[in-house]
């Protein structure tokens, strides 16, 4: 097990031989991040911002174009994924057709010339430990998706001082109904053996049921690192409230005038000093935070009603600009209805980016 | 009673009209053929299996399909691992992919006469390249009068001829392969070996299966290259089945036994070509029982 870090990382899928990157063909760019020993984080972030390159960056499949990678300090960068002794776990399962199911979990120990009696004691421990004991004999690939997946995991376990397990969206192919189940094995085997594990997925409940920090990603760079909470409450970026939520975060423009924001006609009082730098402000605020009344309040108009089950989705325009806001069920919706933001959960956003509160 | 819709029968009947023109008729005159004896004058004598025992007991029977056998088994085993290992040298993108394709496929275009009135002109000793090259360096090669000359030029022709089939077959095959399989073998610390041994051959066996029967058909029936190059010569050394059934038919006049002959011919292509699949493909009926029991 071992602390990653990584310095400077940036890649582009185009040959730089063939003349300069251009920023935005770089799939990932100027990365600096550190993965603590034993920890489990979640990479999250649309299809496409460059999650899976990062992973492919990390185990050694890809070698970035500009940075470089180290493992407890050491730099591994120009080492192939054998050497680094990574094991990563990919969106669709991977067995060998051929072996059976002891046989696929061996076959790393053997490419790695492990005694025949360590291999055997070894995998007998993982198959145990994945409940697949009774299988241990079958052809690996007659087996179910979830299972070829659990073998897919099984081999980097069973191998010793891996380095990290890396996820790429381990579930895409697994049934709703298993995929719960597999995630809390996974959070088991966590708990149990305290390997550093990375989970890339684009699925929020995901991320944030998996793991301890979560990292999210937007166009090639980690916009925001932070516990499940603090995503959710202090968004680092309009992109990372929008994002995480259902409905996300509420993004309206805004003007600075000391320490009140001016939304069109309306003027909110934060009640904390705002430095006002930058051009573009907006504030963020989640639809939990909003307050329905019949009396006080900014008035808005109402657009639909959307019943989800657990609570009543209103979607509002409030200054011409649409909102949601989450209601609880049985709450009545008045004619006319006033919202009321809660001040101490607005969030404030210069350029995109959330100002620190400073009071 | 579950009413039974009988439309479809005419909508297949094109197709059997066509297949039975083609086929079954034709084969039925050979079986016709093959119970009878004939004088001429289109008169016909009922001898029964008879045709079918003297064949089989034949010494000139036995020479000729054991050769073909011979031609065929080594063809196999130069060409199937051979083809293998072109497909896997071959380039996975850019421009040479294309280039590699076209030259493979270039020899699969050219008419069977013309291959052999190539490789016949290639080893003449007097004007040929390959014959005057051999000549010239003081090697004695004579394909016309010697017998392992003679074989060795055949299974040279035919290897340089039919190759590229079993790497286009293979290379198709190494091409379906997802990428993710190449990145967890990386990953799990394969070498050469183990990925083409667990990943690339289990994955191609389906179309090597393809590849296998296709070349042991081809080269058990193979007839017009033979008979430009050598003719069968030197003597009867390169006379395979199908050039002595031609003799025997055409030459000779001999239509019962060449009958008779000709459906033993073809009962053993059908019955090598069946074994060939059904050993080839068992794993895969043991996997769908297997996974039909899960189900149940």
């Amino acid at each position: 097990m071992a602390t990653i870090k990584l310095q400077g990382i940036a890649h582009s899928y185009n040959d730089k031989s063939a003349g300069i990157i251009k920023p935005a063909d770089y799939a990932v760019n100027s990365l600096n991040q550190c993965w603590q020993d034993g920890g489990a984080y979640a990479l999250l972030g649309p299809s496409g911002c460059g999650k899976t390159t990062l992973l492919n960056i990390i185990s050694g499949l890809i070698k970035p174009t500009e940075g470089r990678i180290l493992f407890d300090d050491v730099d591994v960068t120009d080492l192939i994924p054998e050497q680094r002794n990574i094991a990563q776990v990919f969106q669709f399962p991977v067995v060998y057709d051929t072996m059976t199911v002891a046989e696929n979990l061996a076959f790393p120990l053997r490419n790695r010339g492990m005694a025949a009696a360590e291999i055997e004691s070894r995998v007998k421990t993982v198959l145990s430990m994945l409940g697949l004991d009774s299988r241990a004999d079958s052809r690996a690939r007659s087996l179910n998706a979830d299972d070829k997946q659990k073998i897919s995991l099984g081999r980097g376990l069973v191998r010793t001082d891996v380095k990290a397990i890396l996820f790429d969206e381990p579930l895409t192919v697994i049934d709703p109904h298993l995929k719960w189940q597999l995630r809390t094995e996974l959070k088991k085997i966590h708990q149990q053996f305290k390997h550093t594990m990375i989970y890339v997925t684009h699925d929020q409940t995901e991320a944030l049921t998996f793991a301890d920090k979560v990292i999210v990603m937007h166009e090639g760079s980690i916009v925001q690192i932070g516990t499940p909470q603090q995503l959710f409450e202090q968004p680092g970026h309009t992109f990372v409230g929008k994002f995480i939520g259902s409905p996300g975060m509420n993004v309206l423009p805004c003007q600075i005038e000391g320490s009140e924001v001016l939304i069109g006609g309306i003027r909110i009082n934060l009640q904390r000093t705002i430095n006002n730098t930058g051009e573009k402000f907006e504030i963020g605020v989640r639809p939990e935070h909003i307050q329905l009344s019949a009396e006080t309040g900014m008035s808005v108009e109402v657009v639909a009603i959307e019943d989800v089950g657990r609570h009543v989705i209103l979607r509002a325009r409030l200054e011409g600009i649409e909102i949601n806001i989450i209601v609880s069920e049985g709450v009545a919706i008045p004619e006319s209805p006033k919202v009321i933001f809660d001040i101490d959960k607005i969030n404030l956003y210069a350029n995109d980016y959330r100002v620190a509160d400073n009071n | 009673m579950k009413v039974q819709n009988n439309k479809a029968w005419f909508m297949v009947l094109p197709v059997l009209v066509l297949v039975a023109i083609s086929a079954i008729i034709p084969l039925m005159t050979v079986v016709n053929y093959s119970v009878q004896d004939t004088f001429g004058n289109n008169e016909f004598f009922w001898v029964g299996m008879e045709w079918f025992q003297e064949i089989l007991a034949s010494e000139r029977f036995h020479n000729a399909l054991m050769r073909t056998l011979l031609f065929s088994g080594l063809i196999l085993a130069i060409e199937i691992p051979l083809g293998i290992a072109v497909a896997l040298a071959m380039p996975r993108r850019g421009i040479g992919v294309s280039v590699c394709l076209v030259l493979m496929a270039l020899p699969l275009l050219i008419p069977w006469n013309v291959v052999g009135t190539i490789w016949q002109v290639f080893g003449r000793v007097d004007i040929g390249l390959l014959g005057h090259t051999l000549a010239s360096l003081g090697i004695d090669y004579n394909y016309t009068q010697d017998t392992l000359d003679a074989w060795l030029t055949l299974i040279a022709m035919d290897v340089w001829h039919w190759t590229s089939l079993v790497v286009l077959l293979c290379y198709s095959g190494l091409a379906a392969i997802p990428e993710v399989y190449y990145q967890a073998a990386r990953i799990d610390g394969a070498s050469r070996w183990a990925i083409f041994r667990y990943i690339q051959l289990p994955k191609i066996k389906r179309v090597l299966v393809i590849a296998l029967l296709l070349r042991f058909m081809d080269s058990f029936m193979i007839y017009t290259e033979p008979f430009v190059v050598t003719g069968g010569g030197p003597g009867n050394a390169t006379t395979f089945l199908s050039i002595d059934l031609v003799q025997m038919a055409i030459g000779q006049f001999d239509l019962g036994p060449a009958a008779a002959m000709s459906l033993i011919y073809f009962l053993i292509i059908l019955l090598v070509s069946w074994v060939f699949y059904t050993v080839m493909t068992i794993d895969d009926n043991e996997e769908q029982s297997a996974s039909a029991k899960g189900r149940s």
